[in-house]
Protein backbone atom coordinates (compact mmCIF):
# COMPACT_ATOMS: atom_id res chain seq x y z
CA UNK A 1 0.00 0.00 0.00
CA UNK A 2 2.75 2.45 0.62
CA UNK A 3 4.28 1.97 -2.66
CA UNK A 4 1.16 2.32 -4.09
CA UNK A 5 0.46 5.59 -2.69
CA UNK A 6 4.52 6.18 -3.20
CA UNK A 7 3.50 5.86 -7.73
CA UNK A 8 0.27 7.97 -6.93
CA UNK A 9 2.09 10.36 -5.57
CA UNK A 10 3.85 11.37 -8.93
CA UNK A 11 1.27 12.09 -10.72
CA UNK A 12 -0.10 14.42 -8.15
CA UNK A 13 3.13 15.96 -7.98
CA UNK A 14 3.08 16.74 -11.57
CA UNK A 15 -0.51 18.00 -11.98
CA UNK A 16 -0.20 20.20 -9.17
CA UNK A 17 3.06 21.82 -10.92
CA UNK A 18 1.19 22.57 -13.87
CA UNK A 19 -1.72 23.74 -12.13
CA UNK A 20 0.75 26.20 -9.94
CA UNK A 21 2.61 27.43 -13.03
CA UNK A 22 -0.97 27.96 -14.64
CA UNK A 23 -2.23 29.79 -12.02
CA UNK A 24 1.37 31.94 -11.51
CA UNK A 25 1.82 30.71 -7.44
CA UNK A 26 3.85 28.44 -5.61
CA UNK A 27 2.85 25.99 -3.44
CA UNK A 28 3.67 27.42 0.60
CA UNK A 29 5.92 25.62 2.95
CA UNK A 30 2.55 24.08 4.62
CA UNK A 31 2.04 21.68 1.57
CA UNK A 32 5.53 20.01 2.06
CA UNK A 33 4.56 19.89 5.92
CA UNK A 34 0.99 18.61 5.70
CA UNK A 35 1.71 16.27 2.47
CA UNK A 36 4.96 15.10 5.09
CA UNK A 37 2.74 13.86 7.77
CA UNK A 38 -0.02 12.51 5.32
CA UNK A 39 2.68 10.31 4.26
CA UNK A 40 3.70 9.25 8.18
CA UNK A 41 0.38 8.68 8.67
CA UNK A 42 -0.75 6.10 6.16
CA UNK A 43 2.96 4.30 6.78
CA UNK A 44 1.96 4.25 10.08
CA UNK A 45 -1.78 3.04 9.27
CA UNK A 46 -0.22 0.46 6.73
CA UNK A 47 3.19 -0.13 8.31
CA UNK A 48 2.70 -2.69 11.61
CA UNK A 49 -0.11 -4.66 9.44
CA UNK A 50 2.29 -4.98 6.73
CA UNK A 51 4.63 -6.67 9.25
CA UNK A 52 2.38 -9.60 10.40
CA UNK A 53 1.77 -10.45 7.05
CA UNK A 54 5.37 -10.59 6.72
CA UNK A 55 5.71 -12.57 9.58
CA UNK A 56 3.26 -14.66 9.32
CA UNK A 57 5.17 -16.43 6.31
CA UNK A 58 8.10 -18.15 8.67
CA UNK A 59 8.82 -21.43 8.77
CA UNK A 60 8.35 -23.62 11.64
CA UNK A 61 11.27 -21.70 13.52
CA UNK A 62 9.45 -18.18 13.34
CA UNK A 63 8.64 -16.06 15.98
CA UNK A 64 6.69 -13.29 16.75
CA UNK A 65 9.65 -10.70 16.22
CA UNK A 66 11.86 -9.98 13.21
CA UNK A 67 14.28 -11.05 11.83
CA UNK A 68 12.20 -13.62 9.61
CA UNK A 69 13.19 -16.44 10.14
CA UNK A 70 12.45 -18.58 7.15
CA UNK A 71 9.71 -18.58 5.11
CA UNK A 72 6.89 -21.00 4.59
CA UNK A 73 3.43 -21.43 4.82
CA UNK A 74 3.78 -23.67 8.02
CA UNK A 75 1.43 -21.51 10.14
CA UNK A 76 -1.14 -21.34 7.93
CA UNK A 77 -1.61 -24.98 7.55
CA UNK A 78 -0.96 -25.44 11.88
CA UNK A 79 -3.99 -23.06 11.69
CA UNK A 80 -6.41 -24.99 10.63
CA UNK A 81 -5.45 -28.33 11.43
CA UNK A 82 -4.06 -28.13 15.05
CA UNK A 83 -6.81 -28.16 17.83
CA UNK A 84 -4.45 -26.01 20.39
CA UNK A 85 -5.51 -23.11 18.53
CA UNK A 86 -9.00 -23.50 18.98
CA UNK A 87 -11.99 -24.38 16.22
CA UNK A 88 -10.62 -21.67 13.57
CA UNK A 89 -12.88 -23.32 10.35
CA UNK A 90 -15.69 -23.31 12.48
CA UNK A 91 -15.59 -19.56 14.10
CA UNK A 92 -14.18 -18.32 10.73
CA UNK A 93 -17.67 -20.09 8.62
CA UNK A 94 -20.07 -18.51 11.86
CA UNK A 95 -18.72 -15.47 11.03
CA UNK A 96 -19.08 -15.44 7.63
CA UNK A 97 -22.59 -16.28 7.87
CA UNK A 98 -23.58 -13.92 10.29
CA UNK A 99 -21.65 -11.66 8.69
CA UNK A 100 -23.90 -11.96 5.39
CA UNK A 101 -27.12 -11.93 7.86
CA UNK A 102 -25.98 -8.76 8.49
CA UNK A 103 -25.65 -7.08 6.24
CA UNK A 104 -28.50 -8.11 4.19
CA UNK A 105 -30.67 -6.84 7.16
CA UNK A 106 -28.66 -3.48 7.51
CA UNK A 107 -29.28 -2.49 3.79
CA UNK A 108 -32.94 -3.18 4.08
CA UNK A 109 -33.25 -1.56 7.84
CA UNK A 110 -31.06 1.59 6.78
CA UNK A 111 -32.66 2.13 3.14
CA UNK A 112 -35.95 2.00 4.78
CA UNK A 113 -34.79 4.45 7.60
CA UNK A 114 -33.39 6.69 5.30
CA UNK A 115 -36.60 7.40 3.33
CA UNK A 116 -37.94 7.73 6.59
CA UNK A 117 -35.86 10.33 7.59
CA UNK A 118 -35.79 12.46 4.88
CA UNK A 119 -38.76 14.43 5.97
CA UNK A 120 -39.05 15.53 9.64
CA UNK A 121 -42.34 13.28 11.34
CA UNK A 122 -43.34 13.08 14.65
CA UNK A 123 -40.85 11.37 17.16
CA UNK A 124 -37.39 11.24 14.74
CA UNK A 125 -35.43 13.18 17.28
CA UNK A 126 -36.19 10.47 19.48
CA UNK A 127 -35.70 7.77 16.58
CA UNK A 128 -32.67 9.80 15.98
CA UNK A 129 -31.08 9.76 19.57
CA UNK A 130 -32.27 6.37 20.46
CA UNK A 131 -29.44 5.30 17.24
CA UNK A 132 -26.81 7.77 18.27
CA UNK A 133 -27.12 5.81 21.66
CA UNK A 134 -27.18 2.73 20.27
CA UNK A 135 -23.74 3.56 18.56
CA UNK A 136 -21.98 5.22 21.28
CA UNK A 137 -23.29 2.37 24.11
CA UNK A 138 -20.13 0.32 25.60
CA UNK A 139 -20.21 -2.74 23.97
CA UNK A 140 -19.66 -4.84 26.75
CA UNK A 141 -22.08 -2.92 28.76
CA UNK A 142 -24.66 -3.43 26.48
CA UNK A 143 -23.42 -7.16 25.93
CA UNK A 144 -24.23 -7.42 29.68
CA UNK A 145 -27.84 -6.20 29.27
CA UNK A 146 -28.69 -8.04 26.56
CA UNK A 147 -27.79 -11.70 28.07
CA UNK A 148 -29.36 -10.55 31.20
CA UNK A 149 -32.24 -10.05 29.27
CA UNK A 150 -32.08 -13.18 27.32
CA UNK A 151 -31.80 -14.61 30.96
CA UNK A 152 -34.86 -13.48 32.03
CA UNK A 153 -36.97 -13.61 28.68
CA UNK A 154 -35.57 -17.48 28.74
CA UNK A 155 -33.98 -17.68 25.88
CA UNK A 156 -30.57 -18.85 25.09
CA UNK A 157 -27.82 -16.72 23.80
CA UNK A 158 -26.77 -17.75 20.43
CA UNK A 159 -24.75 -16.00 17.45
CA UNK A 160 -27.59 -16.33 15.58
CA UNK A 161 -30.05 -14.69 17.52
CA UNK A 162 -28.35 -12.57 20.72
CA UNK A 163 -25.55 -11.89 18.69
CA UNK A 164 -26.84 -10.89 15.44
CA UNK A 165 -28.78 -8.26 17.12
CA UNK A 166 -26.30 -7.11 19.26
CA UNK A 167 -24.61 -6.80 16.23
CA UNK A 168 -27.38 -4.79 14.28
CA UNK A 169 -27.61 -2.16 17.23
CA UNK A 170 -23.62 -1.41 16.47
CA UNK A 171 -24.04 -1.68 12.16
CA UNK A 172 -27.59 0.22 11.23
CA UNK A 173 -27.05 3.38 13.29
CA UNK A 174 -23.83 3.46 10.77
CA UNK A 175 -25.97 2.19 7.76
CA UNK A 176 -28.41 4.73 8.52
CA UNK A 177 -25.75 7.42 8.83
CA UNK A 178 -24.42 6.60 5.24
CA UNK A 179 -27.67 6.35 4.04
CA UNK A 180 -28.31 10.20 5.55
CA UNK A 181 -25.07 10.85 3.53
CA UNK A 182 -26.62 9.24 0.45
CA UNK A 183 -29.98 10.81 1.14
CA UNK A 184 -28.49 14.44 0.89
CA UNK A 185 -27.83 13.64 -3.04
CA UNK A 186 -31.11 12.02 -3.59
CA UNK A 187 -33.37 14.58 -5.71
CA UNK A 188 -36.71 13.60 -4.95
CA UNK A 189 -38.37 14.86 -8.18
CA UNK A 190 -37.48 11.79 -10.03
CA UNK A 191 -39.64 9.52 -7.34
CA UNK A 192 -42.87 12.69 -8.19
CA UNK A 193 -41.78 11.91 -11.64
CA UNK A 194 -42.38 8.15 -11.25
CA UNK A 195 -45.33 8.51 -9.19
CA UNK A 196 -47.05 11.25 -11.99
CA UNK A 197 -46.54 8.38 -14.60
CA UNK A 198 -48.50 6.28 -12.48
CA UNK A 199 -45.48 3.89 -10.59
CA UNK A 200 -46.96 2.27 -7.58
CA UNK A 201 -45.21 3.06 -4.21
CA UNK A 202 -42.90 -0.54 -4.42
CA UNK A 203 -42.87 0.09 -8.19
CA UNK A 204 -40.97 4.04 -7.41
CA UNK A 205 -38.49 2.51 -5.09
CA UNK A 206 -37.63 -0.84 -6.91
CA UNK A 207 -37.29 1.10 -10.22
CA UNK A 208 -36.44 4.49 -9.27
CA UNK A 209 -34.80 4.95 -6.21
CA UNK A 210 -32.50 1.48 -5.72
CA UNK A 211 -31.42 1.90 -8.76
CA UNK A 212 -30.21 5.97 -8.05
CA UNK A 213 -28.94 4.81 -5.19
CA UNK A 214 -27.08 1.95 -6.03
CA UNK A 215 -23.92 2.85 -4.96
CA UNK A 216 -24.28 3.78 -1.85
CA UNK A 217 -26.27 0.87 -1.24
CA UNK A 218 -23.53 -0.62 -1.76
CA UNK A 219 -21.33 1.33 0.59
CA UNK A 220 -23.84 0.55 3.23
CA UNK A 221 -23.44 -3.19 2.16
CA UNK A 222 -19.58 -2.67 2.78
CA UNK A 223 -20.13 -1.38 6.32
CA UNK A 224 -22.53 -4.08 7.53
CA UNK A 225 -20.62 -6.90 6.83
CA UNK A 226 -17.03 -5.60 7.63
CA UNK A 227 -18.89 -3.95 10.61
CA UNK A 228 -20.18 -7.23 11.60
CA UNK A 229 -16.96 -9.34 10.50
CA UNK A 230 -14.77 -7.93 13.07
CA UNK A 231 -17.28 -6.83 15.73
CA UNK A 232 -15.72 -7.84 19.11
CA UNK A 233 -16.89 -6.12 22.21
CA UNK A 234 -20.97 -6.61 21.76
CA UNK A 235 -20.40 -10.49 21.04
CA UNK A 236 -18.24 -11.20 23.39
CA UNK A 237 -21.05 -11.89 26.25
CA UNK A 238 -23.82 -12.35 23.19
CA UNK A 239 -22.27 -14.98 21.32
CA UNK A 240 -23.56 -18.24 23.38
CA UNK A 241 -21.30 -21.14 23.63
CA UNK A 242 -19.92 -20.62 19.71
CA UNK A 243 -17.32 -18.43 19.32
CA UNK A 244 -16.95 -16.05 15.71
CA UNK A 245 -13.67 -15.28 14.28
CA UNK A 246 -12.77 -12.31 16.30
CA UNK A 247 -13.64 -14.17 19.44
CA UNK A 248 -11.11 -16.58 18.39
CA UNK A 249 -8.91 -14.35 17.78
CA UNK A 250 -9.13 -12.69 20.99
CA UNK A 251 -8.49 -15.85 22.65
CA UNK A 252 -5.31 -16.62 20.64
CA UNK A 253 -3.93 -12.71 21.34
CA UNK A 254 -4.13 -14.50 25.13
CA UNK A 255 -2.90 -17.76 25.04
CA UNK A 256 -0.89 -18.27 21.64
CA UNK A 257 2.51 -16.95 20.79
CA UNK A 258 3.25 -18.31 17.86
CA UNK A 259 3.30 -16.92 13.84
CA UNK A 260 -0.29 -18.76 13.76
CA UNK A 261 -1.71 -15.73 15.36
CA UNK A 262 -0.17 -13.45 12.25
CA UNK A 263 -1.39 -16.31 9.93
CA UNK A 264 -5.01 -15.55 11.68
CA UNK A 265 -4.27 -12.10 11.22
CA UNK A 266 -3.31 -12.12 7.27
CA UNK A 267 -6.05 -14.47 6.42
CA UNK A 268 -9.09 -12.11 7.76
CA UNK A 269 -7.35 -9.16 6.71
CA UNK A 270 -6.99 -10.61 2.62
CA UNK A 271 -10.81 -11.63 3.44
CA UNK A 272 -11.75 -8.05 4.69
CA UNK A 273 -9.80 -7.14 1.64
CA UNK A 274 -11.69 -9.13 -0.83
CA UNK A 275 -15.01 -7.85 0.89
CA UNK A 276 -13.87 -3.74 0.44
CA UNK A 277 -12.32 -4.33 -3.33
CA UNK A 278 -15.59 -6.46 -4.21
CA UNK A 279 -17.56 -2.84 -3.46
CA UNK A 280 -14.96 -0.32 -4.35
CA UNK A 281 -14.94 -2.08 -7.51
CA UNK A 282 -18.89 -2.51 -8.02
CA UNK A 283 -19.32 1.20 -7.22
CA UNK A 284 -16.91 2.56 -9.57
CA UNK A 285 -18.91 -0.12 -12.21
CA UNK A 286 -22.12 1.36 -11.36
CA UNK A 287 -20.93 4.79 -11.70
CA UNK A 288 -18.83 4.30 -15.25
CA UNK A 289 -21.85 2.31 -16.84
CA UNK A 290 -24.17 5.41 -15.73
CA UNK A 291 -21.60 7.31 -17.20
CA UNK A 292 -21.34 5.75 -20.69
CA UNK A 293 -25.85 5.73 -20.40
CA UNK A 294 -25.45 9.31 -20.15
CA UNK A 295 -23.33 10.06 -22.73
CA UNK A 296 -25.05 7.31 -24.90
CA UNK A 297 -28.62 9.92 -24.85
CA UNK B 1 -50.25 15.90 7.86
CA UNK B 2 -50.81 12.94 9.86
CA UNK B 3 -50.76 10.09 6.63
CA UNK B 4 -47.08 11.00 6.17
CA UNK B 5 -46.18 10.54 9.59
CA UNK B 6 -47.51 7.06 9.35
CA UNK B 7 -45.61 6.34 6.06
CA UNK B 8 -42.82 7.18 7.85
CA UNK B 9 -43.12 5.57 10.97
CA UNK B 10 -43.91 2.07 8.94
CA UNK B 11 -39.80 2.89 7.88
CA UNK B 12 -38.46 2.96 10.87
CA UNK B 13 -40.20 0.12 12.38
CA UNK B 14 -37.91 -2.34 11.26
CA UNK B 15 -35.12 -0.21 12.60
CA UNK B 16 -37.23 0.35 16.16
CA UNK B 17 -37.34 -3.30 16.24
CA UNK B 18 -33.96 -3.49 16.36
CA UNK B 19 -33.03 -0.61 18.74
CA UNK B 20 -35.94 -1.38 21.19
CA UNK B 21 -34.77 -4.98 22.08
CA UNK B 22 -31.17 -4.65 21.54
CA UNK B 23 -30.13 -1.06 22.61
CA UNK B 24 -32.62 0.63 25.00
CA UNK B 25 -34.14 -2.64 26.80
CA UNK B 26 -30.64 -3.87 27.52
CA UNK B 27 -30.27 -0.56 29.12
CA UNK B 28 -32.99 -0.62 31.10
CA UNK B 29 -32.22 -4.01 31.98
CA UNK B 30 -28.52 -2.81 33.44
CA UNK B 31 -30.09 -0.07 35.01
CA UNK B 32 -32.62 -2.36 37.31
CA UNK B 33 -30.47 -4.90 37.89
CA UNK B 34 -27.54 -1.91 39.32
CA UNK B 35 -30.58 -1.48 41.76
CA UNK B 36 -31.16 -5.43 42.68
CA UNK B 37 -29.13 -7.54 45.33
CA UNK B 38 -26.71 -10.61 43.79
CA UNK B 39 -26.70 -13.96 45.87
CA UNK B 40 -23.27 -14.77 45.12
CA UNK B 41 -23.60 -17.35 42.25
CA UNK B 42 -25.00 -14.79 39.34
CA UNK B 43 -28.32 -14.87 40.15
CA UNK B 44 -30.47 -11.58 40.95
CA UNK B 45 -32.40 -10.65 43.75
CA UNK B 46 -34.89 -8.12 43.15
CA UNK B 47 -34.55 -5.71 45.31
CA UNK B 48 -34.12 -1.57 45.74
CA UNK B 49 -30.63 -1.10 47.16
CA UNK B 50 -28.42 1.78 46.41
CA UNK B 51 -25.39 -0.55 47.74
CA UNK B 52 -23.91 -1.36 44.89
CA UNK B 53 -23.68 2.55 43.82
CA UNK B 54 -22.59 3.52 47.58
CA UNK B 55 -19.68 0.65 46.70
CA UNK B 56 -18.80 2.45 43.40
CA UNK B 57 -18.73 5.44 44.48
CA UNK B 58 -16.88 5.28 47.62
CA UNK B 59 -14.28 3.15 46.51
CA UNK B 60 -10.61 4.98 45.84
CA UNK B 61 -10.61 2.13 42.74
CA UNK B 62 -13.49 3.72 40.99
CA UNK B 63 -11.87 7.26 41.24
CA UNK B 64 -8.59 5.73 40.03
CA UNK B 65 -9.82 3.87 37.05
CA UNK B 66 -12.02 7.24 35.86
CA UNK B 67 -8.36 8.80 35.98
CA UNK B 68 -6.64 6.54 33.91
CA UNK B 69 -9.31 5.91 31.03
CA UNK B 70 -9.87 10.00 31.28
CA UNK B 71 -6.26 10.09 30.72
CA UNK B 72 -5.89 7.99 27.82
CA UNK B 73 -9.52 9.66 26.20
CA UNK B 74 -7.76 12.80 26.27
CA UNK B 75 -4.40 12.10 25.05
CA UNK B 76 -6.16 10.05 22.36
CA UNK B 77 -8.79 12.80 21.74
CA UNK B 78 -5.83 15.26 21.05
CA UNK B 79 -3.65 13.08 18.86
CA UNK B 80 -6.43 12.02 16.76
CA UNK B 81 -7.90 15.49 16.68
CA UNK B 82 -4.06 16.88 15.86
CA UNK B 83 -3.83 14.01 12.82
CA UNK B 84 -6.75 13.78 11.68
CA UNK B 85 -7.55 17.39 11.13
CA UNK B 86 -4.21 17.91 9.85
CA UNK B 87 -4.59 15.01 7.10
CA UNK B 88 -8.31 15.92 6.62
CA UNK B 89 -7.41 19.59 5.63
CA UNK B 90 -4.03 18.53 3.44
CA UNK B 91 -6.81 16.26 1.51
CA UNK B 92 -9.25 19.27 0.91
CA UNK B 93 -7.19 22.20 0.49
CA UNK B 94 -4.18 20.66 -0.91
CA UNK B 95 -4.88 18.10 -3.42
CA UNK B 96 -6.24 19.81 -6.18
CA UNK B 97 -7.13 16.42 -8.17
CA UNK B 98 -10.67 15.66 -6.86
CA UNK B 99 -9.91 11.76 -8.13
CA UNK B 100 -6.74 11.62 -6.49
CA UNK B 101 -8.46 13.21 -3.78
CA UNK B 102 -10.51 10.55 -3.09
CA UNK B 103 -8.10 7.86 -3.50
CA UNK B 104 -6.13 8.79 -1.27
CA UNK B 105 -9.09 9.72 1.06
CA UNK B 106 -10.05 5.94 0.62
CA UNK B 107 -6.13 4.71 1.07
CA UNK B 108 -7.06 6.65 4.62
CA UNK B 109 -10.16 4.64 5.27
CA UNK B 110 -9.66 1.28 4.13
CA UNK B 111 -8.25 0.12 7.22
CA UNK B 112 -11.29 0.99 8.87
CA UNK B 113 -12.82 -2.16 7.24
CA UNK B 114 -10.27 -4.42 8.51
CA UNK B 115 -9.94 -6.65 11.57
CA UNK B 116 -9.35 -4.03 14.98
CA UNK B 117 -7.66 -6.55 16.94
CA UNK B 118 -5.42 -7.53 14.08
CA UNK B 119 -4.19 -4.27 13.33
CA UNK B 120 -3.61 -3.47 17.57
CA UNK B 121 -1.34 -7.00 18.00
CA UNK B 122 0.73 -5.46 15.00
CA UNK B 123 2.17 -3.72 17.01
CA UNK B 124 3.65 -6.19 18.66
CA UNK B 125 6.55 -6.84 16.16
CA UNK B 126 7.19 -3.27 16.37
CA UNK B 127 7.02 -2.12 19.48
CA UNK B 128 8.39 -5.32 21.55
CA UNK B 129 11.49 -5.84 23.51
CA UNK B 130 13.35 -7.10 20.61
CA UNK B 131 11.21 -5.50 17.64
CA UNK B 132 11.70 -3.42 14.96
CA UNK B 133 12.08 0.27 16.76
CA UNK B 134 14.23 -1.42 19.46
CA UNK B 135 16.77 -3.48 17.24
CA UNK B 136 16.53 -0.23 15.04
CA UNK B 137 17.83 2.08 17.59
CA UNK B 138 20.31 -0.44 19.08
CA UNK B 139 21.73 -0.69 15.51
CA UNK B 140 22.42 3.18 14.98
CA UNK B 141 23.41 2.81 18.69
CA UNK B 142 21.37 5.80 19.89
CA UNK B 143 20.56 3.31 23.18
CA UNK B 144 22.32 0.74 24.51
CA UNK B 145 19.88 -1.28 26.46
CA UNK B 146 15.96 -1.55 24.62
CA UNK B 147 12.94 0.26 25.58
CA UNK B 148 10.94 -1.49 27.74
CA UNK B 149 8.11 0.99 27.87
CA UNK B 150 7.50 0.95 24.39
CA UNK B 151 5.10 -2.71 24.18
CA UNK B 152 2.93 -3.27 27.29
CA UNK B 153 2.59 0.41 28.86
CA UNK B 154 0.22 3.34 28.73
CA UNK B 155 2.17 4.45 25.76
CA UNK B 156 1.55 1.50 23.84
CA UNK B 157 -2.22 1.67 24.59
CA UNK B 158 -2.22 5.56 23.30
CA UNK B 159 -0.53 4.35 20.66
CA UNK B 160 -2.88 1.60 19.46
CA UNK B 161 -6.09 4.03 20.16
CA UNK B 162 -4.54 6.58 17.89
CA UNK B 163 -3.91 4.12 15.33
CA UNK B 164 -7.66 2.58 15.35
CA UNK B 165 -9.49 5.63 15.70
CA UNK B 166 -7.76 8.98 13.84
CA UNK B 167 -10.15 7.75 10.92
CA UNK B 168 -13.21 8.25 13.38
CA UNK B 169 -11.54 11.87 13.19
CA UNK B 170 -10.58 12.05 9.80
CA UNK B 171 -13.86 11.11 7.72
CA UNK B 172 -16.31 13.76 9.21
CA UNK B 173 -13.59 16.54 9.43
CA UNK B 174 -13.28 16.16 5.87
CA UNK B 175 -16.88 15.69 5.00
CA UNK B 176 -17.33 19.46 7.02
CA UNK B 177 -13.84 20.75 5.44
CA UNK B 178 -15.14 20.07 1.65
CA UNK B 179 -18.26 21.53 2.27
CA UNK B 180 -16.51 24.88 2.54
CA UNK B 181 -17.08 26.88 -0.05
CA UNK B 182 -13.39 27.58 -1.74
CA UNK B 183 -15.04 30.92 -2.54
CA UNK B 184 -15.26 32.27 0.81
CA UNK B 185 -11.47 31.35 1.82
CA UNK B 186 -10.43 33.23 -1.92
CA UNK B 187 -12.31 36.43 -0.85
CA UNK B 188 -10.84 36.58 2.88
CA UNK B 189 -7.30 36.26 0.85
CA UNK B 190 -8.29 39.27 -1.13
CA UNK B 191 -9.56 41.35 1.49
CA UNK B 192 -6.43 40.81 2.99
CA UNK B 193 -6.83 38.18 5.57
CA UNK B 194 -4.10 35.94 6.41
CA UNK B 195 -3.27 32.77 6.09
CA UNK B 196 -3.62 32.10 9.57
CA UNK B 197 -6.56 34.37 10.33
CA UNK B 198 -8.36 32.00 7.10
CA UNK B 199 -7.45 28.60 9.00
CA UNK B 200 -8.51 30.46 12.64
CA UNK B 201 -11.90 32.48 11.13
CA UNK B 202 -13.17 30.18 9.02
CA UNK B 203 -11.58 26.97 8.46
CA UNK B 204 -11.66 26.00 12.07
CA UNK B 205 -15.40 27.49 12.81
CA UNK B 206 -16.47 25.68 10.00
CA UNK B 207 -14.58 22.37 10.48
CA UNK B 208 -16.65 22.62 14.51
CA UNK B 209 -19.02 19.71 13.28
CA UNK B 210 -16.90 17.55 12.11
CA UNK B 211 -14.82 18.00 14.74
CA UNK B 212 -17.56 17.00 17.08
CA UNK B 213 -18.69 14.21 15.77
CA UNK B 214 -15.34 12.83 15.91
CA UNK B 215 -14.88 13.59 18.91
CA UNK B 216 -18.02 11.89 20.09
CA UNK B 217 -16.68 9.01 18.63
CA UNK B 218 -13.32 8.57 19.81
CA UNK B 219 -14.18 9.84 23.33
CA UNK B 220 -17.03 7.36 23.55
CA UNK B 221 -14.85 4.38 21.90
CA UNK B 222 -12.06 4.99 24.50
CA UNK B 223 -14.38 5.13 27.43
CA UNK B 224 -16.15 1.92 26.52
CA UNK B 225 -12.76 0.12 25.80
CA UNK B 226 -11.26 -2.75 27.33
CA UNK B 227 -9.48 -4.82 24.71
CA UNK B 228 -6.55 -2.22 24.01
CA UNK B 229 -5.80 -1.48 27.18
CA UNK B 230 -5.93 -5.16 28.31
CA UNK B 231 -4.03 -6.19 25.70
CA UNK B 232 -1.77 -3.05 25.13
CA UNK B 233 -0.67 -1.97 28.37
CA UNK B 234 0.22 -6.02 29.52
CA UNK B 235 -1.68 -6.08 32.32
CA UNK B 236 -0.69 -2.80 33.93
CA UNK B 237 -3.24 -0.58 33.41
CA UNK B 238 -7.09 -1.25 33.29
CA UNK B 239 -10.07 1.17 32.20
CA UNK B 240 -13.45 1.57 33.78
CA UNK B 241 -14.87 -1.14 31.12
CA UNK B 242 -12.30 -3.61 32.52
CA UNK B 243 -13.18 -3.50 35.97
CA UNK B 244 -16.85 -3.85 34.88
CA UNK B 245 -15.25 -6.82 32.81
CA UNK B 246 -13.83 -8.72 35.87
CA UNK B 247 -16.83 -8.09 37.73
CA UNK B 248 -19.02 -10.01 35.21
CA UNK B 249 -16.45 -12.30 35.25
CA UNK B 250 -17.15 -13.22 38.40
CA UNK B 251 -20.49 -12.82 38.16
CA UNK B 252 -20.74 -9.40 40.97
CA UNK B 253 -23.53 -8.30 38.13
CA UNK B 254 -25.36 -5.45 40.18
CA UNK B 255 -22.02 -4.32 41.01
CA UNK B 256 -21.07 -4.29 37.29
CA UNK B 257 -24.39 -2.62 36.19
CA UNK B 258 -23.58 -0.26 38.78
CA UNK B 259 -20.59 0.89 37.67
CA UNK B 260 -22.05 0.53 34.16
CA UNK B 261 -24.58 3.07 35.04
CA UNK B 262 -22.01 5.32 36.03
CA UNK B 263 -19.98 5.13 32.82
CA UNK B 264 -23.06 5.92 31.17
CA UNK B 265 -23.38 9.23 33.23
CA UNK B 266 -20.28 10.25 32.53
CA UNK B 267 -20.56 9.62 28.94
CA UNK B 268 -23.89 11.35 28.35
CA UNK B 269 -22.42 14.20 30.21
CA UNK B 270 -19.54 14.30 28.00
CA UNK B 271 -21.21 14.09 25.13
CA UNK B 272 -23.82 16.69 25.98
CA UNK B 273 -20.59 18.97 26.65
CA UNK B 274 -19.80 18.25 22.93
CA UNK B 275 -22.99 18.93 21.64
CA UNK B 276 -24.00 21.87 23.20
CA UNK B 277 -20.98 22.94 20.73
CA UNK B 278 -23.29 21.95 17.66
CA UNK B 279 -26.54 20.46 16.65
CA UNK B 280 -25.12 17.28 14.99
CA UNK B 281 -28.37 16.03 13.97
CA UNK B 282 -28.83 19.14 11.90
CA UNK B 283 -25.28 18.65 10.56
CA UNK B 284 -25.85 14.98 9.97
CA UNK B 285 -28.85 14.84 8.01
CA UNK B 286 -28.94 18.58 6.28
Amino acid sequence: MTVALGEADLPMIRTRRISAVARGDRRPWTFYALAVVFTLYVAALYGPMICIYILSFQDIRGGLVFPMKGHSLHWFIDLFTQVRTGDVKGSFDRSIKLAALVTVITLVVSLMAGLAFRRRFFGDTAVFYLMIGSLVAPGLVLGLGIGLLFQWVGISPSWYTSALGAQLSWTLPFGVLVMFAVMSRFNSVWEEAARDLGASRWQTIRLVVIPVLAPGLVAVALFGFTLSYDEFARTLQTSGSLNTLPLEIWSMTLNVTSPSLYALGTVTTIVSFVIIGACIGAIIVINKRRGVRATGH
Amino acid sequence: MQRPNLSAWLYVTPLMLVLVPFFLLPTLVVLVASFFETDGFGGLLPAFTLANYVDVLTSAQTFLLYVTTLKFAILTWLFTLIIGFLVAYFLVFHVKNQLLAIGLFLVCTIPFWTSNIIRMISWIPLLGKEGLVNSTLLGIGVIREPFEVLLYSGLAVVIAYVHQLTIFMVVPIFNSLARIDKRVVEAALDAGASRLDVMRYIIIPMSKSGIALGSTFVISIVMGDFFVVKVMSGGGSASVVSAFYENVGVLQYPIAAASAMLLTLVLIAMIALILRVVDIRREITQ
